[in-house]
Order: C-alpha cells, then structure tokens, then sequence
C-alpha cells in the first residue's frame, strides 16, 4: 500500500460524513443512470425485437425502373431537347423470387430470406367473417426471417407442415371469428374459396399483425390467388440489424429492387422512442451535473479542512504531486466503492421495476415493465461516474498541490 | 562557495516582503545568519519582527525575494521547488507551536511518517526506530494512541520525535513550548536540545520565553526585520 493511499484512506475514513456524502452523490448517480437507461432502452429493445420477429430486417420489393429521360434532339449541342419528367417509378412485386433470393443470400450479412406471396381476402368462419391478408410462405424459410415459431401460442408448427389445407391465424382473428386449433374456415378472393384448417394460433403483440394476418403455406396461396409464380416480397434477416440501413442501400443499387430497412419503416415509432430517451437522458444529465457538484463540493471542503496538513505534509518532505494524489486517491476510493455499490443497487432497481406488472398491448405484448440488462449501461454509467468524479476531484486537488506551506503555517493561504 | 562543514544552515542578506499593494511589508531587511551543529540558537524577539518569516525561510518553507540560503554546503534559495521539498524531508525537522500532528494518525504513524516519504529504511526499521523515538520522548506506552488521545505535552513530544525521524541536519522549532505549561514546556525543550546535542543536529527555535531563550547555546534577538 503506498504511503499517499494510506494517508487518503485515513483522511477519508476519518471524515465519514464527507466520505457519506460523496458516496451518496455517486451511488445514486450510478444507480440512476442504470435504471433509467435499462428502463428506457428495454421498451424500445422489446419493440425492435417485435418487428424484426415479425417482418424482419429488411423488406424487398417492388422492381426499380427508371423512367424515360431527358434527350437532346437534332445534332449534338444543337440547343433543342425533349424534355421528361426524370426519375424512377416501381412496378409490383417480384417477378423470380429464387433469382432475386440468391442475388440477396450473397450479401454477407443475410442470415435468412423468405418469398411472401400476400394479398387481402375474406376471411370467414361458421360464426362471422372479416377482411382479412393471405401470407403465402415457406414455413421453414420463414422461420429463418422471424420468430414465428416462439409466437405460437396454440397449436403446433408441425401440424401446419403436415396438414392438408393447413393455416396460422392471429390471436385477436382467432377470437373474432371464434376459431380454435382444428376448425375449418374459408378464405375467398375474387370469388373462389379455399377451405383452411387452423393448425395454430399465433401472438406477435402487434394489434395490426394479430388482426388480419393468416400464414398459409405459399402452394395453398399460389392456388387461390391465382399465381403460379413470383411473389410480393421477400423478408430478409440479417446477423448485424444495425446495418440494414446500409445494407438496404446496397442491395437497391445492385438488384434494382426497392429495399426497406427497419429504421426507415417503423420510423415514427422509433422516434417516439428516441424522444422519450431524449427527455430521459436530459433529466439523468441534470442529475448527474447536480451528483457532479455535490462531489465537489464535498471535495473542496475536503481540502478546505486538510489545510493544516497540506502543510505538515510539504514540511515533512511530500511534494505537490504526492498532495494531489492524496487527494485524487481520496476521489478514486470513493469512486470505486460508489460505482461498485451504484451498480449493485442499480440492478436490484432494475430488477425490481422489471417485476412491477404494467399490461401493454398494441404495438407489442408486455405483461410486466420492460427492461433492458446489458453491461454497456453499466460501463456507461462507471465511465460517466468516472469522468464526473476524476473532473470534480482535479480542480481541489491541483488546489491543496499549488498551497504553500508557508503560507498555511502564516494562517495566510488563500 | 562551500560551506565548514560544522555549519549546518546559514543564510545571507536575506528579504522578505508579506501582503501586496499598499499592504505590503518589508519583514526581513537583509538578515545574515548560521546555525553550527550540536548548538541550540534562540531567535527572540517583539511579535511581528519577522522571527517566523525567518525560521519559514531557513526551512524552505517560502521563498526569499533576496538573498540565499544555504544547507550542508548547497544552495537551496533559488532552487526549484522539487528541491527544496526534498531538501525538507532530509535534512531539515520542524516542531510548531500547534503540534501539528495527523490527529487521524497513532503517534507511531505519525512518526513513521517522514520516514515513509525519504523511504531510505524498510518497513520494520521504521517501526524500530519510531518506536524507539517515542520511547526517548517519554511516550513507549502511548505509541497506538491516536494523535487525538494525546495531550498538549504529549502531542508535543511526538512532534520532536518525528522531527528527528530522518535525522536531520537542523531542527527548526517555532514557539515549541508556546502552547505548553511550565512543567510541559520545560520537559519538551529539554528533550529537544538533549536528543539535538546527542546526534549532532543544530536546532534552531524562536521563542518569547526569557527562560527558554536563557538555557540556549545563542540567543540573537531581532527588531524590525534586522538581528540586533
């Protein structure tokens, strides 16, 4: 142990309601910092995790083609030109989906890609019918694109595969039009019907999915919509869901297809999101600025009050440095029995918040107060800790370095 | 120019103003003075003729606006402030008139002290030769006690024995007894000269006390900044 920690870890121990009170500032700065951040990342976490187990990364589809464009008329530079409306404009669906997967299975961050044939329909059961939307699909693709399989909440994915006739409905479609695991129901488009069977009832959370959607296998789809080939979309996973931005961009130059990334569509939602981690991240700010001159001003008391041996320590042979680290020890002590105690209450926080029932439904399912655990809030917090503290201890150790013991002993330090 | 070696401290045509603008004060107006080893100087004097300023000035406390100060040969006055402290640490002890102890320290702490920072003996010998600094002062029995459970006296004692922990060339004692009692001081300011006397050191103190002053080797009194 060197000498300037033992001499910090005495002044410190010896001034407990000092040392109380600094702790204080740090452990509720940390703590705070954690649970806000795991309280508000953990709704919007939940929510990207929704809609990527629902519609996945990225959405292809639409071919590009670009519009007739501007051309110069008579001989070269002669001044004349007939004139277009330049740009793009899209044309419905995908022709050769097979084509178009193996051009989009080349990109290095695609984990999954799944055909989908939709398109809206009646939905009708002995008891009522609905408007509803057809998803054809390959049941094994699509379980690569999206967590279809964990949101079955009755039935069983197996039957669908083997069933004749087989559908997937929605929880909110299920119970309006009263259908359970086995029953038959209709779907009608331009005036064919197709009888289904439900194999299982799903439950993404999100009210517009639940609703109208029934997955069918993209055969029984291909029959009753009339189309043998293509598809509307295709739904795309990646391994690395922050760069669909990117990777969309790409994949709309090189395939000439329109390619939507999860941020761009679920834009408004994000933003909410973004908005309230805006206000939230204002008021930790605010706490921790607060935390910080708490901190400091208990430091500079600290100071204050050690005058007297500043001086015996400069008379004894310490030099400017060794009282700056007396000090900065003092704040680094602090600081790590702060930020330890900080980030265990945090959690304790966390997890108690986590536990308090708060029902949502709508854009996604929660019984409970969603949370997000993730150690970059920790390191976030520890790092903003550090900075405040090493920020707020600096000035008033530099301060007890520069006194002169003369003047300390004169009784003249200023 | 070097120094006999006998010569512990010494210091020529010292100045020293204190205060700034028109508070400004000439305390020190070109003070000359050495300090032999083994002798004990008194520096006396009214309050306010610059006995303190001096001692400060000796110890490299502050630093002369004129004038050099000189300890076992080198000069310390113009020297950068690294120097200086260490210069403190090794050859110079202090005694104030407030103790000046760490009270969150034991005695034995606050005598290793000193030692800790020069860092020339091991752990133990630290402990060894604190406690056996302790023991010359009267104190063997009271070495674990916080500086907080000592007496005035007591508190005093141990600042003598952490001011000889380094065995330093100069002791410098402001009003060592000024706090003290009669019976307190004089037990203080024997222990002081004898054990000074005994390894050689030259103890330099400032003092109000006719008495203290009388049982010193020297007494150079001052008035108004200049030794008389």
């Amino acid at each position: 142990m060197s000498q300037n920690f033992r001499i910090a870890l005495r002044f410190l121990t010896a001034k407990k309601r000092a040392m109380v009170m600094s702790l204080s500032c740090i452990i509720l700065g940390v703590g705070l910092f954690i649970v806000t951040q795991a309280a508000t990342s953990g709704f919007q976490e939940f929510f990207i995790k929704t809609i990527l187990g629902t519609n996945g990364a990225i959405l292809i589809e639409d071919k590009v083609q670009q519009t007739l464009r501007s051309l110069e008329a008579g001989s070269y530079n002669s001044g004349y030109e007939v004139r277009q409306k330049e740009g793009q404009k899209y044309i419905e669906g995908i022709e050769y989906p097979d084509i178009l997967t193996n051009g989009v299975k080349s990109f290095h961050n695609v984990s999954g890609v799944s055909a989908v044939l939709r398109s809206t329909v009646t939905i009708r059961s002995s008891f009522r019918e609905q408007t509803g939307q057809i998803y054809g699909i390959n049941l094994e693709d699509h379980l690569k694109v999206s967590d279809l399989a964990s949101q079955i909440i009755e039935g069983s994915l197996n039957d669908f595969r083997v069933q004749e006739g087989g559908a997937l409905i929605g929880r909110v479609i299920a119970d309006k039009l009263q259908l359970d695991i086995g029953e038959n129901f209709e779907i009608e488009y331009q005036n064919e019907i197709h009888h289904f069977k439900v194999s299982a009832i799903y439950q993404t959370g999100v009210n517009d999915i639940d609703s109208v959607r029934v997955y069918v296998k993209m055969d029984d789809a291909r029959a009753l919509l009339k189309k043998p080939t293509g598809a509307t979309y295709l739904q795309v996973s990646l391994f690395n869901r922050d760069t669909a931005r990117e990777d969309a961009f790409e994949m709309s130059n090189s395939l000439q297809y329109r390619a939507d990334a999860w941020q761009d569509r679920e834009k408004s939602w994000l933003g909410v999101f973004r908005a309230f981690g805006v206000a939230t991240a204002i008021t930790v700010s605010v706490f921790t600025l607060i935390a910080g001159l708490a901190m400091f001003n208990t430091l500079a008391m600290m100071v204050l009050e050690k005058t007297k041996e500043i001086a015996i320590l400069r008379s004894m042979g310490y030099t400017r440095e060794d009282i700056t680290r007396i000090f900065l020890w003092q704040a680094t002590i602090v600081l790590t029995i702060g930020t330890v105690a900080g980030c265990l209450i945090g959690a304790a926080i966390t997890y108690a918040v986590s536990q308090y029932p708060l029902p949502i439904t709508g854009i996604f399912t929660s019984h409970k107060f969603l949370v997000q655990w993730s150690a970059k809030h920790y390191v976030e917090a520890v790092a903003t800790a550090v900075f405040m503290v090493m920020a707020a201890s600096l000035i008033p150790s530099r301060r007890a370095a520069r006194l002169e013991p003369g003047d300390i002993i004169r009784g003249t330090a200023q | 120019m070097a120094d006999a070696p006998k010569v512990a401290i010494r210091c020529d045509s010292l100045h020293r103003y204190l205060g700034k603008d028109e508070g400004r004060v000439h305390v020190l107006k070109g003070v000359s003075f050495e300090a032999h080893a083994g002798s004990v100087y008194a520096i006396v004097g009214p309050s306010g003729c610059g006995k303190s300023t001096l001692l400060y000035l000796l110890g490299l406390l502050d630093q002369p606006d004129k004038g050099e100060i000189w300890i076992k040969g080198q000069m310390m006055s113009n020297s950068l402030d690294a120097v200086r402290t260490a210069a403190r640490g090794e050859h110079i002890g202090f005694v104030f008139q407030f103790h000046f102890l760490m009270l969150e320290f034991t005695a034995l702490e606050n005598v290793m002290m000193p030692m800790r920072k020069l860092g020339k003996l091991t752990p133990t010998q630290m402990g060894e030769r604190a406690a056996q600094l302790l023991n010359d002062v009267g104190l063997a029995d009271k070495v674990h006690r916080l500086g907080t459970h000592l007496s005035g006296g007591e508190q005093q004692r141990v600042a003598i024995a952490r001011a000889l922990a380094n065995q330093p060339s100069v002791i410098l004692a402001d009003e060592p007894t000024g706090n003290l009692d009669v019976k307190n001081a004089t037990i203080v300011f024997d222990l002081l000269t004898r054990l000074a006397k005994e390894n050689g050191q030259a103890v330099v103190l400032v003092t109000h006390n006719p008495d203290i002053a009388s049982r010193c080797d020297y007494t150079r009194p001052m008035r108004d900044g200049l030794f008389v």
